[in-house]
């Protein structure tokens, strides 16, 4: 049996292969033309093969549950999502434009906070965010960049609208996966490679080299850049070691790495200790030096914070970056590009209800069966409500949440995210997709093509992280950018 | 790219868990055929390959009333015996999992497939009938992870100390198999005596090394000849001489060895003096356990010298 497109029926929402019965958009004609070409037992032979090349290629990602890590497979469907490169080109734009702006911010917060005096963001937001380190104050990182890798979350409306949903200036994963996508795609899919115009996403891991070697506090050909992991335990341990021999640097821990009285980073090796440039850092700012943050870390380096502050080694993302990794800081962005660009905000942003804000709180509180809540300062998709699947008892037990904590919560609309045709028991359904991109700053910037599309693979629902049942897509920008 | 101590240590340990892999796959299955070969009142079994692990206290432990099966099931596919094939793999795909960002990244690949495959085919235990095919496919798969690694990596500090975790494995299990084949044989067990000649072909096989010895001794199976050969042979790679001339080959290519070449000198030496002509069965037991000991000695200046944070500090 073939795939009858005319029966798959995204319904309401905006799907990102198919545009109305049967018709496929502009850019997924090859795809969707080569699909229906193939018996239903031959697509799902290639989806087998593809699971079979993942378990082998050991992508994994660890989850923590009943009491003990666990390695699963990483789970990706098969059909692609396509985004044509015109559309792409403006999208990208709009990253860069972002990411521009919210490092000009964080480097006035930790300065002059001009933007502060000028009222533009109310003072008490960045008093109160736990994300606003004063250890960070009057530092001075290469290029007043502070977020020098920033994962993007976009989304798509129905009616077409690409949102930005979050700005993740932490530590963003996932950038691996979509490479390994893209590898394993490629071998499923070899005839549409070969036919199509297919941005490569292949360059990722030598502009991150490029990025982080430009932070080099020497000046040196050969910079000393480690990428440094809480360690094997770490949900996305797989991506640090895939980073650091992508880009042919040490994987270090804590344990590797010492402070001397010089006020510089050294790793332990087999020739004796050897100075650091560069730590692309995977592990939380509290983590970071225990003489400075958490004492009991010993995931960090004692000294870690007086070396950086020093202006001895680079930290990427620079320590203090997530003040504005911030669900209620989120909801500023578009004056902040405006404060600092004098540009208006290519990409729009989710309206936001900042329960702080009396008024919103009781609005938000009203329409909780209407509206997703998350607390300001979580990711992975934890403690939050989506109100129009959840229970009465669950939203009333939320809005006591908000009144304890209204600084810690925010509203918004659901979004319909859009969907991807997703191989599922018995044929071909649409599946709800969101899109990260992984954006780059240091001397110059660089945007991923596309990025990691996540899926969330039961029917109906909208939450795609891994964590938490959700799979991946491999991304395919097609056509030539204008 | 400097190399971690960390990295030196587990690329170090995933070469000797890959290479107790092999070995303990190749002589299970050597031994296998053997017990064929030889009549119930010879008195050989399964047993034997206990004493050579080394691990009898574990096997005690683990089989307080052992079945005819236990022997194998402890060997092969018992998770909880640290010495047994499957936890060799699983222990090599930890070592090199958590160093991968080191290796060409087919390696991992290769070493994840081969840990999935053995696995999947020891689950529940390994028949009789299948068990030279699932040996054999383990012990192509460990020789094709060395070939690759030989192949396509560079032979840089990190390549070096696999090269140190292999051969010091190889010069063990040399010396292991070499050791239990003489208590059996050289003690001049009887009922042994007509098969003498069957037994020494399994001790040479089971290092690999039937058909080189062929080749270079060239006459009739003589014990001192294929001790002379398993232990003293420059040419042979599980070779006892040649381990060590591995070792320090490997050795003189990284900084800070004098310590641990000093080890493995000594080690030669003792290798050099070995006079088949003045021992008897009780003395090359003896001259066995030295060389053991020696080999401890140099694991250690190899684990001080490159591995122990404290010491780079």
């Amino acid at each position: 049996m073939k795939i009858d497109w005319n029966k798959y029926d995204p319904g309401q929402f905006y799907d990102e292969l198919i545009r109305e019965e049967g018709k496929p958009r502009q850019g997924a004609g090859a795809l969707v033309r080569h699909l229906a070409s193939l018996e239903e037992a031959q697509l799902r032979e290639r989806q087998a093969d593809l699971e079979r090349a993942i378990l082998e290629m050991g992508i994994t990602f660890t989850v923590y549950s009943e009491g003990e890590n666990i390695d699963r497979a990483w789970p990706l469907d098969i059909i692609p999502r396509i985004i044509p490169a015109r559309q792409w080109s403006k999208i990208r734009a709009g990253l860069e434009q972002r990411l521009i702006a919210l490092n000009l911010f964080i480097d006035d917060l930790y300065h002059e906070q001009k933007i502060l005096a000028d009222r533009v963001v109310p003072r008490e937001i960045i008093e109160s965010s736990p994300n606003f380190l004063a250890p960070c104050r009057g530092v001075r990182p290469p290029f007043g960049v502070w977020a020098n890798i920033c994962g993007t979350d976009l989304i798509r409306d129905s009616d077409g609208t690409v949102y930005v949903l979050e700005d993740n200036l932490r530590v963003p994963s996932g950038v691996s996966y979509m490479l390994e996508n893209r590898v394993v795609t490629k071998q499923v899919f070899p005839e549409l490679f070969a036919s199509s115009q297919i941005q490569s996403v292949g360059d990722y891991t030598s502009d991150l080299f490029d990025m982080l070697a430009s932070l080099s506090p020497r000046p040196s050909d050969y910079p000393e850049v480690v990428v440094m992991t809480p360690g094997i335990y770490n949900s996305a341990y797989f991506e640090h070691a895939y980073l650091a021999q992508g880009m042919g640097v040490e994987l270090v821990e804590g344990a590797d790495l010492v402070v001397r009285d010089d006020d510089c980073v050294y790793m332990r090796t087999i020739e004796g200790l050897e100075r650091v440039d560069v730590i692309y850092r995977r592990i939380n700012d509290t983590f970071l030096d225990p003489e400075v943050f958490e004492p009991d870390s010993v995931l960090g380096v004692p000294g870690l914070m007086r070396a950086w502050r020093a202006g001895n080694v680079a930290l990427a993302n620079a320590p203090g970056a997530g003040v504005a990794d911030d669900k209620v800081v989120y909801s500023f962005v578009p004056q902040i590009i405006r404060y600092y660009l004098d540009q208006n905000p290519i990409l729009p942003n989710v309206p936001t209800f900042l329960c702080s804000d009396e008024k919103s709180r009781e609005h938000v509180i009203a329409h909780l069966d209407e509206l997703v809540v998350k607390p300001a300062n979580e990711s992975g998709g934890y403690g939050m409500l989506v109100g129009p699947q959840a229970s009465k008892k669950a939203c009333r037990e939320f809005a006591d949440l908000i009144r304890k904590d209204p600084r810690n919560y925010i509203g918004q609309p659901l979004i319909s995210l859009s969907t991807v045709p997703s191989i599922v028991d018995g044929g071909i359904e649409p599946r709800h997709v969101d899109l990260r991109p992984f954006i780059l700053q240091g001397e110059r910037m660089a945007v991923t093509a596309g990025g990691l599309t996540r899926v969330a693979l039961r029917k109906g629902s909208f939450v795609v992280n891994s964590s938490q049942g959700g799979g991946s897509k491999d991304t395919w920008i097609v056509g030539r950018e204008q | 790219m400097s190399l971690l101590s960390r990295v030196a240590e587990r690329a170090y340990w995933s070469a000797r868990y890959l290479e107790r892999a092999e070995n303990s796959a190749r002589l299970i299955s050597v031994y296998g055929n053997l017990l064929l070969d030889l009549p119930e009142e010879a008195g050989v079994g399964w047993d034997t390959l206990i004493d050579i692990s080394g691990n009898g206290d574990v096997y005690a432990d683990l089989y307080p009333s052992p079945n005819a099966r236990s022997p194998l099931r402890f060997l092969v596919s018992d998770g909880n015996n640290p010495g047994s094939i499957r936890a060799s793999l699983r222990m090599v795909r930890e070592n090199v999992r958590t160093t991968r960002d080191i290796f060409p990244s087919e390696a991992w690949r290769n070493v994840n497939e081969l840990y999935l495959y053995c696995k999947e085919s020891l689950r529940g235990g390994i028949s009789d009938r299948r068990r030279h095919e699932v040996l054999t496919r383990i012990v192509t798969g460990c020789q094709q992870i060395n070939g690759m690694l030989a192949s396509n990596m560079s032979h840089g500090p990190a390549y070096q100390f696999l090269r140190l975790g292999r051969n010091v494995e190889r010069a063990d299990m040399t010396t292991r198999v070499t050791d239990v084949a003489t208590a059996a044989l050289l003690k001049g067990r009887e009922e042994l005596t007509p098969f003498t000649n069957t037994v020494w072909m399994a001790v040479l096989r089971s290092l690999s090394a039937y058909q080189m010895y062929r080749q270079y001794v060239r006459r009739r199976i003589v014990p001192e000849d294929v001790l002379a050969f398993v232990l003293m042979d420059d040419q042979f790679p599980r070779a006892l001489r040649y381990c060590l001339y591995q070792l320090e080959t490997a050795l003189r290519r990284l900084p800070r060895t004098d310590d641990a070449l000093r080890a493995v000198a000594r080690l030669q030496r003792q290798v050099d003096e070995l006079d088949f002509n003045v021992l008897d069965h009780a003395g090359l037991h003896e001259w066995i356990d030295m060389l053991q000991l020696e080999l401890g000695v140099a694991h250690a200046a190899i684990h001080r010298t490159w591995f122990a944070l404290d010491n780079a500090a």
